[in-house]
């Protein structure tokens, strides 16, 4: 591995990126949205729903929204011969595989400081930890979908079936995370399912940090977070193969 | 003569010769969707020649190709390029290859695609306007590849394998869809890239392109059916005209196979 050729790699992508306009206004324009959607849904309620579901919310869009980007991504690269291309190539497989992850971990950043900024200085939502560690797990929470995302391309043939992972690895993880269900209240053999999802200590994460401005619990989520993604990244670097039947 | 007998006294020819091997492939294998591609395949290619592999549609060019360039999973037998075996990474960057699909990014411009794979192949600075300028896309270096006609993307994608003046240039019908004075044009450059060393297999469907070859690799149904330069291939068939000595050994070979 090189860095120039990591670094290559993030730039490129950040290029193409930038040339499609509406994808880049989706991926920085919907979090804001979609917070706001949420909190006019709780508006006309009484309590303070929105700060309860709120936080789970921010630590979900980026995990879903850059898994989706880049497995249909990297599967067009697959499919158009320049994956193939690349690997006749000195590139080492890392140097593929984390440039993309920071390309896209810089427009989570981005996205993240988008979304954290509309949810508490507009919706006012309630935050007692400090707002700068909220969008390091926002950026590790999108880390961990884009790593996933490149994970499942290697098991997909087509963008379809790239689309297809998402209700059959996100949604589980959404269900499980604690938002519908407190964690500790569901039955044991989901309880140890959700123990081993990441998304769960991503929103424990973020839930810890609107309710208490005690940190030490929220590094620990957040390193169970970056460990799931290096270790996606790891498994991906695996399933990229230079030889293909 | 019969078919079969040609096709043996132009492998002796070929076997008899010693200069150094830019590619040596030994009772090569590949099996591709449970289906004997390449059955048993050997030959080797001299440094500083332009080599054409021409057959019929499936029989085998593309893998063959990807074989050489180390991209395709082999069953059994030995490819080595420049001493090295197919794929290893020292090769990496000593070799050139063009798929027969443009690759390269269709939301980029040119010269982005260019200056990414540059990057990638730690090129020399001037590499990019370099190679733009071998393939003729000065004027629309600027522009995104999808827009451009299909020739242009195939140029493109050459462009990329130029970037380095590689030792070894694997080209999969490169100029299919261009203009006889592109076509004439890049052969040119193929034969200058060979007098200064390089070795370039080129696969191709157009006839009037297997003349411009310093030798031949016919190919049917994954095997080598006839080797030689063209002119020989042409004596050999007893045929003035390159097409009808390929048709002829083609379905000479067909009819000893059924
Ligand atoms: N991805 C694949 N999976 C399974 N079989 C394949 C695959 N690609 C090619 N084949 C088969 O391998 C054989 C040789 O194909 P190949 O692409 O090497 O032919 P070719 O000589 O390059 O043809 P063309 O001139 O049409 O490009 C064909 O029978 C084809 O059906
Ligand atoms: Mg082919």
């Amino acid at each position: 591995m090189s860095p120039r050729v990591t670094l290559a790699v993030a730039g490129r992508v950040l290029t193409q990126l930038r040339r499609d306009h509406r994808t880049m206004a989706m991926l920085l324009v919907l979090p804001v949205l979609l917070m706001s959607l949420l909190w006019w849904m709780f508006e006309a309620l009484p309590g303070d729903t929105f700060d309860r579901v709120g936080p789970a919310l921010l630590a979900m869009f980026p995990f879903i929204i850059m898994f989706l980007v880049t497995s249909v991504t990297t599967l067009r690269e697959r499919g158009s011969g320049t994956l193939e291309r690349l690997l006749s190539m000195p590139l080492g497989k890392g140097d593929f595989l984390l440039g993309y992850a920071l390309a896209f971990g810089l427009v989570a950043a981005v996205q993240s400081v988008l979304a954290v900024s509309a949810s508490v200085l507009l919706l006012g939502l309630e935050i007692q930890g400090p707002v700068v560690l909220l969008t390091v797990v926002a950026v590790a929470d999108a880390v961990l979908g884009t790593a996933l995302g490149l994970l499942v391309s290697a098991f997909a043939q087509t963008e379809f079936q790239a689309v297809q992972f998402m209700p059959a690895l996100v949604i589980p993880q959404i269900l499980l995370c604690g938002l519908f269900v407190p964690r500790s209240g569901l039955p044991d053999v989901l309880g140890a399912i959700s123990d081993v999802l990441p998304l769960s200590y991503a929103v424990d994460a973020m839930r810890l940090l609107t309710a208490t401005s005690d940190t030490g619990e929220v590094w620990n989520d957040l390193l169970v977070v970056c460990a799931f993604a290096v270790g996606s990244l790891v498994l991906g670097a695996a399933t990229l193969r230079r030889r293909t039947a | 003569m019969p078919a079969r007998s040609i096709i043996q006294h132009m492998m002796n020819n070929v076997e008899s010769r010693t200069t150094a091997d830019a590619v040596v492939v030994e009772d090569l294998r590949v099996v591709r969707g449970g289906k004997p591609v390449l059955p048993c395949l050997s030959f080797s290619i001299p440094v500083g020649q332009v080599t054409g592999l021409l057959g019929p549609s499936g029989s085998g060019k593309t893998t063959l190709m990807r074989a050489l360039v180390g991209v395709q999973k082999v069953a059994a037998g030995r490819v080595e390029v420049l001493g090295q075996p197919a794929g290893s990474a020292p090769l990496r960057r000593r070799l050139g290859y063009v798929t027969q699909a443009a690759s390269v990014y269709d939301d980029l411009t040119v010269r982005e695609n260019l200056r990414f794979f540059a990057r990638v192949l730690d090129a020399d600075p001037d590499a990019v306007e370099r190679s733009i300028a071998a393939v003729d896309l000065g004027e629309a270096a600027d522009r995104i590849v999808s827009r451009l006609s299909g020739g242009q993307r195939s140029r493109v994608s050459l462009a990329v394998a130029l970037l380095r003046q590689p030792e070894v240039l694997v080209l999969d019908e490169p100029t299919v869809g261009l203009d006889p004075v592109l076509r004439r044009d890049l052969w040119q450059l193929f034969h200058r890239l060979a007098d200064a060393g390089s070795t370039v297999v080129v696969s191709s469907h157009v006839m009037d392109e297997a003349e411009r070859c310093d030798r031949l690799l016919l190919m049917r149904e994954g095997r080598i059916i006839a080797d030689g330069t063209p002119a020989g291939i042409k004596q050999q068939a007893g045929s003035d005209d390159i097409e009808q000595a390929f048709l002829h050994l083609v379905e000479a070979h067909a009819g000893s196979a059924a």
